[in-house]
């Protein structure tokens, strides 16, 4: 009898009952949902990433930055087969590496650890660099972070170098679920323009959108993607 | 003389040329050194601005693409601004670095507190795996940030200083070096203390270790050096009085022992002027030292 494993193949269909093998992080819950389509929609159809590649140098880098809530991230990363199903159930337990926030050296994919917001963004900054200086124009480095953790001016030392500096490879996400207390319509994506990034801003729910505006075009700079979603109040 | 400082470009220059790994990450200060080497290396040398945050997240993002980024400011910027990001986007993240701090404690007097950082080595010791290198001579200096560099991924804090000894002494980015013997007591010095130690301790019988390396602290030099010239300890440290006082208990942890930790005070003197005049009001000048050496370790050492 051979021994090989079946490998299941898991679709968009399927995260929900992956994200439900996962308890004990009820205060995240509205949180790890908001970032569900677009985590599916990068790692179903853009990164050039996978389980089989997790040392290429030449593979794409995504860094979650918002670390709060990885239900998503976690289901994700097993629907493509980067851990197992099995590791989920485990979720948030001493035994499992699969904690509230990601730890790199715990989760196969996991590029960063995160959790404290704002770090995300400068070592993707320090990323494309360290690509780009290794003549690896070709990896693309991706960074998720939350509307209200914009808030943190890490991110600001890195929105207004990375535009000037030209890093075309930086891409960012911002996953809008109307969450920061202090705001403005419009705000997100100009604050990235006024850095010479550019930006497209898009229904955070609908994936040939969210395609079309992550594999948009933006020659000798970085783009940034605001995701809108529903409201975290609402 | 030149300074550690005067030395720190043209050596990491040399190794940007030689190694394609060296990166070098700066906030503005410290860039105008680096000037030729960005037209040679304009991908290795980044300035990312006033912004050292981003200076150390981005020295992270270099590690994990594979780079040894060298990151260079004050060390009140390099360490305590951007705190967190030494903790999670190098400690964390399992990414390797070297710092290269300069002004110390207080090279630059009449600039202020806001200048003056004599808790970096302290700060470092709340995290785990730093290697920390306190030179006391530029040649030193230049020594030890070519051991730094090499050293795989680790994670390195050289502390560079105006303050330097009259003379180098060979250092191996390890170990401490016994440069006095007695039976009497041990002092430790560390970095640019020498020479005052030296001249404080002249005619006690007294076994003095010079520290280049600080951490790891080198315990079992101490213990060594213990057997013959007994438990009674004083460091002298350029930087927060005490900060080693727990490695060193630990190395004697066995036997009885006394350690007395002399140092950089923690009261804010509000105070300009010459360093000079900063190291007399933390007692660091010789004089100050050979009286609170000497009334520590008790007229027995009277040689």
């Amino acid at each position: 009898m051979s021994m090989t494993t079946t490998t299941r193949t898991y679709t968009y269909a399927d995260l929900p009952e992956l994200m439900g093998l996962m308890t004990g992080d009820e205060k995240h819950g509205p949180a790890a949902t908001s970032t569900l389509d677009v985590l599916w929609v990068l790692y179903d159809r853009v990164l050039r990433v996978g389980p089989e590649r997790l040392t290429d140098p030449e593979r794409d880098r995504f860094l979650l930055s918002k670390g709060h809530g990885p239900m998503a991230y976690y289901a994700v990363l097993a629907a493509k087969g980067f851990l197992p199903v099995e590791w989920l159930p485990g979720f948030g337990s001493y035994d499992s590496p699969l904690g509230h926030h990601p730890d790199r050296t715990l989760v196969p994919g996991a590029e960063i650890g995160s959790g404290s917001l704002g770090h995300g963004l400068p070592i993707a900054v320090g990323t494309a660099l360290g690509l780009r200086a290794q003549g690896l124009h070709e990896p693309r480095v991706w960074t998720l972070i939350g509307d209200a953790e914009l808030d943190e001016g890490s991110n600001h030392e890195a929105i207004a170098f990375a535009g000037p500096a030209g890093l075309e490879r930086l891409h960012t996400v911002v996953v809008d679920n109307s969450s920061a207390s202090y705001a403005r319509p419009g705000g997100i994506a100009a604050r990235f323009e006024a850095a010479g990034w550019s930006a497209l801003t898009v229904d955070g729910r609908d994936h040939e959108a969210l395609h079309a505006a992550f594999t948009a075009p933006h020659p000798g700079r970085p783009h940034v993607v605001v995701a809108r979603v529903e409201p975290k109040s609402a | 003389m030149d300074t550690m400082r005067d030395r720190f470009a043209p050596v990491v220059t040399r190794l940007l040329d030689e190694d394609p790994r060296v990166a070098v990450v700066l906030a503005e200060i410290g860039a105008d050194g680096f000037a030729e080497a960005a037209r040679r290396h304009p991908d290795r040398v980044v300035n990312v601005g006033i912004r050292e945050q981003l200076m150390v997240g981005a020295a992270a993002g270099l590690a994990l693409t594979g780079l040894r980024p060298v990151v260079h400011t004050f060390a009140s910027f390099l360490v305590e601004r951007p705190f967190e990001q030494v903790k999670l986007d190098l400690g964390h993240q399992d990414a390797g670095a070297v710092l290269v701090s300069a002004a110390a404690s207080f090279d630059w007097p009449a600039g202020g507190y806001t200048h003056m950082a004599p808790g970096d080595v302290a700060l470092l010791d709340t995290l785990d795996g730093w290697t920390v290198h306190v030179p006391g001579h530029p040649d030193e200096a230049e020594t030890l940030l070519r051991h730094a560099i090499a050293a795989g991924d680790d994670k390195v804090y050289v502390r560079l200083s105006v303050q330097s000894n009259q003379q180098g002494l060979p250092v191996d980015g390890e170990r401490f070096r016994t440069v006095r013997e007695g039976r009497s007591g041990v002092v430790v010095a560390v970095g640019p203390l020498l020479d005052a130690v030296l001249a404080a301790t002249e005619g006690l019988d007294v076994t003095v270790l010079y520290a280049t390396t600080v951490r790891p602290f080198d315990g079992a030099a101490l213990r060594r050096a213990t057997e013959t010239a007994g438990t009674d300890v004083v460091l002298v440290e350029p930087y927060l009085a005490g900060t080693s006082t727990a490695a060193a208990n630990d190395a004697l942890a066995d036997v009885p022992h006394r350690v007395l930790g002399l140092g950089v005070g923690r009261r804010e003197l509000r105070r300009y002027g010459q360093i000079e005049e900063h190291a007399a009001a933390h007692g660091l000048d010789a004089r100050s030292l050979r009286e609170r050496i000497g009334s520590f370790l008790g007229a027995a050492t009277a040689a």
